[in-house]
């Protein structure tokens, strides 16, 4: 166990977003390792639902005291739901990376794009050696 | 110091990456003869040769101050209070740059601080930037944020024939090159023209306010349409107007542009001039420039900041909806000074004088045998006037009276051929008036 919380039952992408997959849907976030190096979070840019993502491209911003950074999407699809709760509190991402601050749930078009990704365990390592 | 970071390993590194050896290679393509013409200049000259020369040239102008001006059309001949020249070149602020670290520019963000403040308070928005160039580019910066607004999907922007056509033409030379697409200015169409051509591909729809010819359109259920559609509602206003209209803010707006120059700037061929932008909250992340915020410093005491810059150009780089910062800083002082002067009152006043006064010529001129004022719309300091005689020969014989006549609208609206935009300000006196009349009557 690291610095950074990084739940096992998660993929990790080498951006920083985490993903969960439950049958075709992926919800996406970004890591605990990610808001605590972008530090207070103050602005979420989301996606339209319906929108298409592909894997490695931008799909939102998240803007934090100290710099605005791209949303990356670990994998393609179409945006099924979005956490609107971040345009009003987008600090949720500081306190419940994993949880309450999910941002994007995503029909996923392609399921092998997911072995790309890494693992808890990877991830972990990954940060660490940062 | 040198400020050039660059080796001369890494500049050889470059040139080899190109594929040329030297740097003066690079201007193979300029032809020898042309890259060092031999420069026929005229013997060097003393300082007072010098300033005795310019002198003659400017007094090739004719100076605005020995006419009575009647011609608006964009740019206004307001008073100016002395205060705001005095006040403008104290060298704290008169500097070549804007300085912002908050560390040592207190009193220069205080002044943008309360520049846009003023400017949320006329226009009824919720933020206003520090400003851009001039209206043109107010409006330009306008369509890239609706566009933004609309994820870029959105590629349709209407813009009423009745905004400034300079503005329409810098807007166009602004976005070339995209896929955004101009339309509803080529004709004669009106609002509701306008608001027909509203669709899911509208990313906004721009109106002037006053318009060009100085009328209030009626924008009663504007808003609303346009806000149906999924579009952004823009108004390009004239800020001393705002002095006694309702604000665009009443009226629905999502983004208000426009000159900032009729306040505390004097008129100058080619500026500078003052572009404000004013938004609603939601969209102000999407702007272009910078916002002066007010905050505490760490002993509690008021302090200023620069809160909100493209933070997509130093970061987002191509993928940013920004890519502007550098304002009028200094026109914005000018404009600051002016309204603090003025005040709410004094502006309010400023525009009543114009209103009145503009009505009382409008009456004068539609009585005259041969002339007819489009009393259509109710109309704030400007109005058009159907002449008997093309508009260049009215006002080459209102040039000998001493008095600037109005605006030829025929340059840039077919069906205006003969019509003059005439302006009349707080600083055309009755008499000025009564001569203007006069001068056209003969």
């Amino acid at each position: 166990m690291g610095k950074w919380k990084t739940p096992a039952d998660l993929k990790y992408a080498k951006s920083d977003e985490w993903v969960r997959i439950e049958g075709d849907t992926a919800t996406i976030g970004i890591s605990d390792y990610a808001q605590d190096a972008l530090n207070d979070i103050v602005f979420v840019e989301l996606p339209e639902v319906g929108a298409k993502v592909a894997k490695g491209e931008t799909f939102g911003v998240v803007e934090s005291v100290k710099a605005a950074s791209d949303l990356n999407s670990p994998i393609s699809g179409t945006v099924t739901s979005i956490n609107s709760d971040l345009e009003d509190t987008p600090e949720l991402i500081n306190g419940d990376p994993y949880g309450k601050a999910w941002i994007i749930k995503v029909k996923i078009s392609n399921a092998s794009e997911t072995d790309d990704l890494l693992d808890s365990a990877a991830y972990d390592t990954y940060c660490e050696t940062r | 110091m040198s400020y050039i970071p660059h080796t001369d390993a890494e500049r050889q590194q470059m040139l080899a990456a190109i594929g040329v050896s030297t740097i003066e290679d690079l201007f193979e393509a300029v032809p020898s003869s042309h890259r060092f013409p031999a420069l026929d200049l005229p013997a060097p000259m003393s300082e007072m040769d010098v300033i005795a020369e310019l002198q003659a040239l400017a007094e090739a102008n004719d100076n605005a101050q020995d006419f009575a001006i009647f011609r608006g059309a964009g740019a206004y001949h307001h008073f100016i209070p002395s205060a705001v020249n005095h006040i403008l070149l104290r060298g704290e602020f008169y500097t070549a740059y804007t300085p912002y670290q908050p560390e040592l520019s207190q009193g220069t963000l205080q002044a943008t601080f309360e520049y846009q403040s003023m400017m949320i308070a006329l226009t009824g928005m919720d933020a206003a930037n520090a400003s851009h160039y001039d209206g043109a580019t107010s409006l330009a910066e306008a369509v890239t944020v609706a566009v933004d607004v609309g994820r870029r999907k959105r590629t349709k922007v209407i813009l009423s024939p009745a905004i400034n056509p300079q503005y329409r033409a810098v807007v166009r030379t602004y976005h070339q090159g995209t896929n955004i697409k101009f339309v509803g200015d080529k004709g004669r169409a009106d609002i509701s023209d306008l608001v027909d051509m509203l669709d899911e591909n509208t990313a906004m729809l721009a109106v002037s306010y006053p318009n060009f010819f100085g009328q209030i359109d009626d924008f009663k259920t504007l808003a609303e349409k346009v806000h149906e559609a999924g579009a952004l509602l823009v108004f390009v206003a004239n800020p001393m107007a705002l002095g006694m209209f309702k604000s665009p803010g009443e009226l629905g707006a999502d983004i208000v542009v426009g000159e900032g120059q009729p306040m505390g700037i004097p008129l100058s061929y080619g500026g500078p001039y003052l572009g404000y932008f004013a938004v609603r909250t939601e969209y102000v992340r999407k702007i272009a420039g910078r916002i002066i915020g007010e905050t505490v410093d760490m002993d509690g005491k008021r302090a200023y900041v620069m809160t909100l810059r493209p933070r997509e150009q130093d970061i987002r780089r191509e993928k940013a909806s920004s890519n502007i910062c550098t304002n009028q800083g200094l026109m914005a002082l000018s404009a600051s000074v002016y309204m603090s002067l003025m005040g709410k009152y004094g502006i309010r006043r400023v525009a009543e004088l114009c209103f009145h006064k503009a009505h009382y010529a409008a009456k004068q001129i539609d009585a005259l045998e041969g002339y007819t004022v489009d009393m259509s719309k109710p109309f704030f300091n400007e109005f058009v006037v159907k002449c008997p005689r093309p508009v260049s020969e009215i006002n080459d014989h209102l040039y000998k009276h001493g008095i600037l006549g109005g605006y030829d609208l025929g340059k840039d609206y077919s069906h205006l051929k003969d019509h003059m935009l005439i302006c009349v300000t707080e600083l055309n006196r009755r008499d000025e008036i009564d001569a203007l009349v006069q001068a056209l009557a003969e």
